[in-house]
């Protein structure tokens, strides 16, 4: 274990890394997200809707979408998920945690010809599909991948 | 006793018209069991969830194992006559009484105990005689289980490990005693005596490994990788808070990295010393490539010859060791021009009768127990009825302590944790405390009493049930279904998840999904719940009923399982 990155990263603080991909030209700047809100979307409590918010509807399957998160999560609360769209021109990322009261979780934009990859933690109240909308070339595709959520115990 | 004790017995038995045709042919050459020739030049041997079971014992193997989906009918999830007919294993045989629960009372007074370290011990250096250079791999759940790994914090199977030649192992219940515990373990007792090693898991905040992800060590000239896989669902099963800055998961991606990065070191031979549960691994098996075997444990199958799975890369071999230190498993490798040419596996019954104890880890066993004898030796209760743990829906030692929790905290059901070890007590043997530590030992004890719905009823029956019936097996976690006492339901094990469970009744009246009914239980996997511990409840129980017998089993009626080969 390196326990001299941890310290020092721990001291640098993540909003560091945030500004330096900004200052890269890889996320814009959040003025220009605010202006953009997406409050139908985020709001929606239906999936279609919040699907429809984001030009997601009749999105085409794609296997060049990758979904890393775990099968069964250890703890709800926090789930770290991964995308990776390997999709060319990738110019924006949508999340959704299907079952969740609000489906749609976070947007991403990609300018300049970014990876498109991203990693959070999400919420998850149960079971539910992670599904990602990725837009390229004026097209949208989608893929998902269950993740499920358990009340733990009675294991082994 | 010794050998010759015991054929004298044998003889004795039989004159006195106990039936035991086809075991006087093992009381008559005896050795033959363990008389394994050598082969190829790279062995492993491997057990698997001794669960601190360091006393030869008695343990009943399932009659209900089923197999869903693509897994029905396949092995692990085959059980008595169908298991022997599968691997081509004589009925009424010693080998077929260590595999299966057939005929178990009978044939256990005839075969006598399995396992104990002193005479695993035994088994080992034989073995290791015949195969120089062979290394002994432990796939973990091995510091939990019993009164004395508990009450020394897993330091006995640390030292009884050691002794025995442990040279690799991987974790599972490990983790019960908290992230400080294995770590000063590992770094103290372990260090440069014996790897423990995981690849699957690392700190949550930056995904660093907590511990070596593989080894490469050399038999007979021949580099052999041998990578980790620790319980992926630990901090699901157990308690989160007892290690709480590490994640694990399957990670078959990682697990990929591993195996290639060990073949470009040069490791001509890379097995995975898993602790997945046998569904995990085979399927892990078919989409990771370059693996020559995977030794595995968790669902405590003991399966008497490998599954051969093929994959893009070729083909890997998945074995499941069984439990309670009833069983050694020897894989023989010929390793010729760089890689495997040929293989040979046998899973061998550790009956203690048939090999001496092994006097050295006698002592330490003795010297280890010594200052807890008289706690162990207390006799509760005295038990009319075969007292076992096994099988996917109930046993009796768990109707036992459901009935135990229902009466001592006057609740209307109770839930008891499916977990697979504990080991069996025959008909007119004594319940000691130890017998009781046995099925209740671990590090989150306490019973709890909780005003449930009938909807939270369901959704905790649901959940349980999809963990052991859904059919993509990376979903599942491996222990038994929750066992239930007073509450009578149906299950359809091959429905949606979610749609499994029906027709609850309390006392033949249909539960309401709005009312709340009182449940007692224990083994909370939450933080800061306090109880009473479930050993001193069922011991009181036991203390005040002095003889147990004619135990209910509540098993719920099955729908759709007509004729799979899981269930007798």
């Amino acid at each position: 274990m390196n326990q001299f990155r941890r310290t020092f990263l721990k001291g640098a603080g993540a909003a560091g890394s945030v500004a330096v991909a900004v200052a890269a030209g890889l996320l814009k700047p959040t003025e220009v997200l605010a202006a953009e809100w997406n409050k139908a979307g985020f709001g929606a409590t239906k999936l279609d809707e919040a699907l429809k918010s984001v030009g997601g509807a009749g999105a085409a399957e794609s296997k060049d979408i990758v979904i890393k998160a775990p099968d069964i999560a250890e703890n709800g609360a926090v789930v770290p998920v991964e995308i990776t769209s390997n999709i060319a021109g990738t110019a924006s990322i949508a999340l959704f945690i299907e079952t969740n009261l609000n489906p749609l979780c976070s947007t991403y934009d990609f300018s300049n010809g970014a990876l498109g990859y991203i990693s959070t933690r999400v919420k998850m109240a149960k079971t539910s599909k992670v599904r990602a909308i990725v837009k390229a070339g004026g097209k949208t595709y989608t893929a998902a991948k269950e993740v499920k959520v358990t009340i733990g115990g009675c294991g082994g | 006793m010794n050998r010759r004790e015991f054929l004298q017995l044998l003889a004795v038995a039989a004159a006195g018209g106990l039936a035991l045709d086809s075991k006087s042919a093992l009381a008559a050459n005896p050795g033959s069991l363990y008389d394994l020739p050598a082969f190829g030049n790279v062995s492993l041997l491997h057990f698997t969830d001794c669960h601190a079971q360091l006393m030869p014992l008695y343990f009943r193997e399932p009659n209900v194992n089923l197999g869903v989906a693509s897994m029905a009918g396949k092995p692990p999830h085959l059980v008595g006559e169908k298991l022997l007919k599968q691997f081509g294993v004589a009925p009424g045989t010693a080998e077929a009484h260590a595999f299966t629960y057939l005929d178990f009372e009978a044939a256990a007074k005839t075969y006598g105990k399995v396992g104990g370290f002193a005479h695993l011990s035994t088994l080992v250096k034989r073995v290791k005689e015949s195969r120089p250079g062979s290394l002994l791999l432990d796939g973990g759940d091995t510091w939990q289980g019993s009164a004395t790994s508990l009450w020394t914090q897993g330091q006995d199977m640390v030292d009884a490990c050691k002794a025995l030649g442990v040279d690799v192992m991987t974790g599972h219940w490990e983790f019960t005693y908290g992230a400080q515990r294995v770590k000063e373990i590992v770094d103290r007792d372990l260090k440069g005596k014996m790897d423990f090693v995981a690849q699957n898991v690392k700190t949550n905040d930056f995904g660093d490994q907590v511990f070596d992800p593989y080894v490469i060590r050399p038999i007979n000239g021949v580099p052999v990788a041998i990578i980790g896989q620790a319980f992926p669902y630990t901090p699901i099963a157990n308690p989160r808070h007892m290690i709480p800055d590490w994640s694990f998961g399957i990670q078959d991606d990682n697990l990929q990295k591993m195996v290639n990065e060990a073949r470009g070191k040069g490791a001509q031979v890379v097995v995975v010393l898993s602790h997945n549960g046998m569904d995990v691994d085979l399927k892990m098996a078919s989409r990771v490539t370059g693996v020559d075997a995977i030794l595995g444990g968790h669902t405590h199958d003991g399966v008497p010859a490998p599954v051969a799975v093929k994959n893009a890369g070729g083909q890997t071999l998945v074995t499941n060791a069984g439990s309670n230190g009833k069983f050694l498993g020897v894989l023989d490798f010929e390793v010729k021009n760089g890689k495997v040419a040929g293989w040979k596996y046998k899973l061998l019954p550790v009956f203690s009768n048939l090999l001496p104890a092994d006097p050295a880890m006698e002592a330490l066993i003795k010297q280890i127990r010594a200052p807890y004898e008289s706690k162990l030796n207390e006799v509760l209760a005295v038990s009319d009825d075969l007292l076992y743990r096994r099988g996917n829906f109930n046993g009796t030692w768990d109707q036992l302590i459901l009935d135990a929790l229902m009466e001592v905290k006057g609740a209307q059901l109770a839930f008891s944790p499916g977990f697979r070890w504990g080991t069996t007590i025959l008909p007119g043997e004594p319940i000691t405390m130890e017998k009781l530590m046995d099925q209740t030992a671990i590090t989150y004890p306490q019973t709890t009493v909780n005003d449930f719905t009938g909807q939270q009823i369901k959704d905790i029956l649901e959940d349980v049930c999809d963990n052991l019936f859904n059919p993509d097996p990376y979903y599942q976690q491996g222990g038994d279904m929750v066992r239930v006492g007073g509450l009578t339901y149906t299950c359809t094990p091959n429905a949606a998840m979610g749609k499994r469970i029906s027709d609850m009744r309390l006392n033949g009246k249909p539960v309401s999904a709005g009312k709340k009914y009182k449940e007692a239980g224990w083994a909370p996997v939450g933080e800061g719940v306090a109880g009473e511990p479930i050993w001193e409840v069922v011991a009181q129980y036991l203390r005040a009923k002095k003889t147990i017998k004619g135990i209910k089993l509540n098993q719920p009626k099955l729908i759709g399982m007509a004729g799979n080969p899981g269930i007798a």
